[in-house]
């Protein structure tokens, strides 16, 4: 079957960008960017997220609907995030009771 | 790849409700993908949970949040990514047929696991002695509110001990591929279990991610 093995050196180098990244977002955190610190360390996270996911769980290779699959998980994320925080975070827009 | 012809060692492992290993494998890497899709969904409801209160009690988290050790939630971070690169160099040894490179690294990654969770032990205990976990001995000076400083610490303990258990859970694959490597039952054709295990650990791995920067740094740039 028609396998793809990546070489060390690829593994090794996204190895050392992800230990890198560690290090920035953990410097990042005690400079003050007001809102902003989350807006960077969930970039940093979804980066190094990626990196994982394309190199060292083959995701790049893998077939197509596996990668659907996968993206499928940010829809369902997505979908739970967005409703409840529409209402939780609107509670106290329009005045009604509920908190 | 035609249907009838495999080679013999190819069949060794080849289950009958799969016509070929080219199936058979990607069944099973799909069925992994599956599972933790869900996982997603799961630790999902925790991070929501989260952001929810957080957003809620954003002082009192912060205060909370910055009382974390940031220094070894860094470096354990960076012990769980070196026990990534070697699950992934062990994939790579069973995709080559290299049965000691894959003993070894599978080894090895067991016992990054393990250091992991000696950290984790060590973060945990801390907040016992320091009276910070949630219950009836629970004070936290930092905070008028307890209630709410309560609350970060119930999500704390439950986040990461959920994924504490992830990594249990994970360590016991590592020990079963173990078993099944050191009698050479992995081979460059047949190597789906430590290919899928690997997608778990990895798994595992992307959680730690979000969980380090959302718990340990998001609010230390307010002290």
């Amino acid at each position: 079957m028609s396998e793809h093995v990546d070489s060390v050196k690829t593994y090794t180098a996204v190895w050392l960008i992800l230990l890198a990244l560690t290090g920035v977002t953990t410097g990042v955190a005690y400079i003050d960017l007001g809102a902003f610190s989350v807006v960077i360390a969930l970039l940093i996270a979804a980066v190094k997220m990626l990196l994982v996911a394309l190199f060292f769980m083959h995701m790049r290779h893998s077939a197509k609907l596996t990668q659907v699959a996968a993206a499928g998980a940010f829809l369902w994320l997505f979908v739970m995030m967005a409703f409840t925080f529409a209402d939780v975070w609107t509670r106290g827009l329009v005045g009604t009771q509920g908190r | 790849m035609s249907e009838h012809v495999h080679a013999p060692v190819e069949t060794l492992a080849l289950r009958e409700q799969f016509n070929t290993a080219e199936q058979q494998k990607e069944s099973v890497t799909f069925g992994m993908w599956i599972f933790l899709i869900t996982e997603v969904m799961f630790f999902g409801g925790l991070f929501l949970a989260y952001t929810v209160y957080r957003s809620t009690y954003p002082v009192v988290f912060g205060v909370a949040s910055t009382s974390l050790n940031a220094v070894i939630g860094a470096l354990n971070t960076a012990v769980l990514l070196c026990s990534s690169f070697t699950m992934v160099l062990a994939v790579r040894s069973a995709q080559l047929g290299r049965r000691r490179a894959l003993v070894l690294f599978l080894i090895l990654t067991l016992l990054l696991g393990m250091a992991f969770l000696g950290v984790k032990a060590y973060e945990w205990n801390e907040k016992f002695v320091e009276h910070h976990v949630p219950g009836a001995g629970f004070h936290f000076e930092g905070a008028a509110e307890q209630g709410p400083a309560q609350l970060f610490f119930s999500l704390y303990f439950a986040m990461t001990g959920l994924h504490a258990l992830h990594m249990v859970v994970g360590a016991g694959i590592l020990c079963w591929l173990l078993y099944h490597a050191v009698r050479g039952r992995f081979t460059a054709e047949y190597m789906t279990p430590v290919d899928v295990a690997g997608l778990y650990w990895h798994f595992v791995d992307i959680i730690w991610i979000f969980l380090f920067p959302l718990l340990y740094l998001i609010d230390r740039h307010m002290r």
